[in-house]
């Protein structure tokens, strides 16, 4: 039973890609734009701060590194609830109208990457920053011409801190399923979608899904990847 | 140097663009309406919004989440409509202002469905508090919502008539998922236990693995489902008109003759009963 459903699971996956199923391009569409804005967001929040984070001594930067790492365990669901209590209509947020759309999604993926994003590029930035360290001090060269340098040299890296974040929001469904609800055609994500066909007892189907999730990811890793090789083998000519 | 900071700033500016575009919603008039998972997963909502939205121009969207978290749900304003399956937790809604008149729109039955060796040997019974409280005395395994969902509360009723305290047995052959019911079918299925379901959602479920339905037929598992609009008073935010239209073609013969003409393998999966039905 179980075996025949893994079978049919990659029968289905394969011909729902093939006959560009118009349900499932709607989904997978939503699915990198949701992830992807939070990627956006996550990158503009977290990457900044980590390289403060890394670079500036300030009182409570122990606590500050040590709570930021912590946040990188997040789990989805109570995101999830946070978020619905804000922007329900009974919450301090409401009057945005986010509930139920997409934007709700983003938010809420938003502050489950954020940090990760920031925790990760705080480590990278520091260890760049210490083999860096002399030369900057003879230069004296100012804080922010000095966080600006350590980014763009740590770059490939911090691709790689972006994918991790990203990688995180596009599998996660604990949040955006309280948020976004899973509704048809607004707010259904590949992960919610995985999630109600389980429900209705449609094994083989979820699992294509999860199949189809899993080929998007790889996609997604394979493009970043490329992009730095061929970024990489330019700047060498 | 100089593809790397381009192929950036298109990446930031495709970033960009997707952000405006996943915020940017429609201006398409829309209801949000706050329902069970029964309704959703037996796909009757699938078969009969497209219906509604054709004769209307106006798109229903469903949050399918149990009774009781839809009607918390709609108790924050996050909805303009509730469309459950709890009578007594209705009226209360409607009785503390939260929603504007409850209105009966259609039923099915709930079923104990069971492993086919059939371990507590109740197969064929009609009653349900007996049969309960043979499971019971078998001690065979039972999962239970648990979720307080209107299935989980009509459950939690049998066991009381039959007598049978649930909560000493909590985690021993009483198990509770706590979860939706086609979670707690799998999970029934994996674990060979019985367990309630509502008609409809067993008859669309496809991971049965050989479980049968062992008790149907009972009065007390008669299942109906209520619709009512989420006051406009109390959440000034509702859209009060365009839920009053779903409410009233839902409870006249348009919606009626909709649910009734919904079928899967043959079987009609609800039984439109609303008082107005065809006054209109």
């Amino acid at each position: 039973m179980i075996m025949q459903d893994f079978a049919e699971a990659f029968r289905l996956a394969f011909g729902l890609v093939a006959a560009m199923d118009a349900d499932l391009i709607e989904i997978i569409g939503l699915s990198l734009r949701v992830s992807l804005a939070a990627v956006f967001v996550a990158a503009v929040l977290g990457m900044p701060l980590g390289a403060l984070l890394a670079t500036v001594r300030f009182p409570g930067r122990g606590v500050a590194v040590i709570v930021i790492n912590a946040l990188m365990g997040l789990p989805p669901v109570v995101v999830g609830l946070l978020v619905y209590m804000a922007l329900s209509n009974a919450g301090p947020l409401g009057f945005l109208q986010f509930l139920y759309t997409p934007a709700a999604m983003i938010v809420a993926q938003s502050i489950l990457i954020t940090p990760i994003v920031a925790a990760l590029t705080r480590q990278v930035i520091e260890d760049m920053n210490f083999e860096y360290a002399e030369q900057f001090a003879s230069l004296s060269v100012p804080w922010h011409t000095r966080i600006a340098a350590l980014i763009s040299d740590a770059r490939y890296a911090l691709a790689t801190v972006l994918l991790a974040g990203f990688g995180r929001a596009i599998a996660e469904v604990g949040a955006v399923i309280i948020v976004g609800g899973n509704i048809a055609h607004l707010t259904r994500v590949m992960t919610t979608a995985i999630a109600l066909e389980t429900s209705k007892g449609d094994l083989a189907l979820a699992l294509a899904l999860g199949i189809v999730l899993l080929v998007l990811a790889l996609a997604v890793n394979a493009a970043v990847m490329s992009l730095r090789a061929s970024a990489q083998s330019s700047a060498h000519a | 140097m100089k593809t790397i900071r381009s192929s950036f700033l298109i990446a930031i500016a495709l970033c960009t663009s997707m952000v405006f575009a996943a915020l940017g919603q429609a201006e398409e008039q829309s209801i949000i309406v706050q329902s069970t998972t029964s309704t959703q997963n037996s796909g009757l909502f699938d078969y009969i919004l497209p219906i509604f939205q054709k004769s209307s121009g106006i798109r229903v969207d469903v949050v399918a989440v149990g009774t009781g978290q839809a009607i918390k749900n709609a108790r924050n304003c996050d909805g303009d409509v509730l469309f459950v399956h709890a009578k007594p937790a209705e009226e209360k809604f409607v009785s503390e202002g939260y929603g504007v008149k409850r209105f009966d729109v259609m039923y099915n039955d709930f079923v104990i469905v069971g492993p086919p060796a059939d371990p507590a040997g109740i197969s064929g019974y009609s009653g349900a508090a007996a049969s309960l409280r043979k499971i019971a005395d078998t001690k065979s395994t039972f999962a239970s919502r648990g979720d307080d969902s209107g299935t989980h509360k009509k459950e939690l009723s049998l066991w009381k008539k039959a007598g049978v305290d649930v909560n000493a047995a909590s985690g021993t052959w009483y198990r509770e998922t706590g979860s939706g019911m086609g979670a707690t079918l799998n999970v029934s299925v994996g674990m060979a236990a019985y367990t309630m379901t509502d008609r409809a959602t067993w008859i669309a479920f496809r991971n049965k693995g050989g479980f049968k339905v062992a008790v149907e037929g009972d009065q007390l598992m008669f299942n109906q489902y209520g619709i009512m609009q989420v006051n406009p008073v109390r959440c000034p935010n509702v859209k009060a008109s365009a839920a009053r239209r779903f409410v009233d073609w839902i409870i006249t013969r348009p919606g009626q003759s909709a649910i009734a003409g919904y079928k899967l393998d043959g079987q009609q999966l609800f039984f439109p009963n609303a008082a107005r039905q065809g006054a209109s």
